[in-house]
C-alpha cells in the first residue's frame, strides 16, 4: 500500500477511447506491428493471458512491435476496477478503456469474423497489409507461435 | 462419385470439426435448427418438439457466471415474460464446462435458476453439442427460432440490445424488434448483431 503511493508517477495510465480514435490509431501506414488484445477485468481467461502479451511487449521492446491492451470494461468501472488492476498487475503495455456501449456499432470494423467472445486478438501491419484475427485465449506458446509468424 | 466425394470431405470436416473443440460455423440465419435433448434444472430432459403448440422459440445461451449474462439475466426473464404467451418462450441453455467454470455446474445452474424464479427451462449442454451445432461462442448469444411447418428456421442470432451495462440507456432493442418482424410474417429487419460476451468454458481437449 505505502508503494503504492511512494510511486504514483510510474503508474500505468489508462486512456479512454471512442472507436474511430481507436481505428484512426490502428490505421496509420507505417510499418510499426500492432499486437492489440482486447480484454476485460471480468473476463477470466483474458487475465490468465495477459502476463503472456506482457512477455511480449517485453521480448520486441526496442523493435517496431506495439503491443495494445484494450480493456473492454464499462467506463463507469475505470476508477473502481480498471486503474487498480492495471497497477497491482503492475502493466506495461500500452492501455487504452474502450467506451462503446454497441459492440455491434464497431466490432465488425474490427475483425468481420468477430462474434463478440473475448479474449480477442488482433495482429496488424499497414506497411505489409496484415491483419490476423483470433478468437481465442492463448497460451504463451501460441501467441509466440502466431506472433513470430506474423512477423516473418 | 461427386456426391461420395463431398461425403468425404463432409467426414473430413466432421473429424476436424471435433479435433477443434471450437465451433466454427454454425447457424446462419435461414438455416433449419435440430432439436436437442438436454437436461432442465429440474431434472427432466426437454426437447423443443414438447412444445408443439409453440410458434417458435427464443433460445438464448446463457451461464451463472458471465458478468453480461448477470447484466441481461432479468431482460432475458422480460422477454420470455412478454413472448412466452405470444408463443415465443425463453429457452435457455448453459454450455460451460463445469470443470473450467465450476460456478456453471448443475446444483448452481438450480440454485441460479430458483432464486431468481426463472420463468423459462434452463438447461445443461453437457457435451456441449447444442451449442457447437449452433456456432455459439459466447455467453449471452441469443437465436430466434420461427416455426415453418414441421422444421424450425434460425431467423435472428446475436445481441438483446445495444447497451448491456445500462437497461435504461438502451436506444435499439434487437431481439424485441426482429420478434415484431417476425410476428408480423416478415423476416427481421436486422437478422443478426454482434456483442461482448463471455467466451463459452469449452472443455479441455
Amino acid at each position: 500500500m505505502l508503494l503504492l503511493f511512494a510511486a504514483p508517477s510510474q503508474a500505468q495510465q489508462v486512456e479512454v477511447v471512442k472507436f474511430p480514435a481507436l481505428q484512426k490509431r490502428l490505421s496509420q501506414p507505417n510499418d510499426t506491428t500492432y499486437v492489440v488484445n482486447f480484454w476485460a477485468t471480468w473476463c477470466g481467461p483474458c487475465v490468465k493471458e495477459l502476463p503472456y502479451f506482457e512477455q511480449a511487449n517485453k521480448t520486441y521492446a526496442g523493435q517496431k512491435v506495439k503491443v495494445l491492451l484494450v480493456s473492454l470494461d464499462y467506463a463507469s468501472q475505470l476508477d473502481k476496477k480498471v486503474k487498480p488492476f492495471v497497477q497491482k498487475r503492475g502493466l506495461k503495455s500500452e492501455v487504452l478503456l474502450l467506451n462503446e456501449t454497441d459492440p455491434n456499432s464497431w466490432l465488425g470494423k474490427v475483425d468481420d469474423k468477430w462474434s463478440g467472445a473475448i479474449p480477442f486478438t488482433l495482429m496488424l501491419n499497414n506497411k505489409k497489409q496484415k491483419r490476423v484475427g483470433f478468437e481465442q485465449e492463448f497460451t504463451q506458446a501460441e501467441l509466440t507461435t502466431q506472433l513470430t509468424k506474423f512477423l516473418r | 462419385m461427386k456426391k461420395l466425394t463431398s461425403f468425404f470431405v463432409l467426414c473430413f470436416g466432421l473429424v476436424l470439426l471435433s479435433a477443434f473443440v471450437r465451433p466454427s460455423g454454425g447457424y446462419q440465419v435461414g438455416d433449419t435448427a435440430t432439436d436437442f435433448k438436454l437436461k432442465n434444472v429440474d431434472g427432466k430432459l426437454m426437447s423443443l418438439a414438447d412444445n408443439k403448440a409453440a410458434k417458435g422459440f427464443i433460445v438464448v445461451f446463457t451461464c451463472n457466471t458471465c458478468p453480461y449474462a448477470q447484466a441481461y439475466e432479468s431482460r432475458i426473464i422480460d422477454l420470455h415474460k412478454k413472448f412466452a404467451p405470444q408463443g415465443y418462450p425463453v429457452v435457455a441453455i448453459n454450455p460451460n464446462d463445469p470443470a473450467v467454470a465450476p460456478g456453471d455446474s448443475f446444483d448452481k445452474m438450480q440454485a441460479r435458476a430458483a432464486s431468481k424464479k426463472y420463468p423459462f427451462p434452463y438447461l445443461l449442454d453437457e457435451t456441449q453439442k447444442v451449442a457447437q451445432t449452433y456456432g455459439a461462442t459466447r455467453t449471452p448469444h441469443l437465436y430466434v427460432l420461427t416455426r415453418q411447418g414441421n422444421a424450425l428456421k434460425v431467423a435472428y442470432i446475436g445481441a438483446i440490445d445495444d447497451n448491456s451495462e445500462e437497461p435504461t440507456a438502451v436506444k435499439t432493442k434487437y431481439v424485441e424488434n426482429a420478434m415484431t418482424d417476425i410476428m408480423a410474417g416478415k423476416p427481421a429487419a436486422t437478422n443478426s448483431t454482434k456483442a461482448i460476451g463471455c467466451t463459452i468454458k469449452w472443455k479441455k481437449a
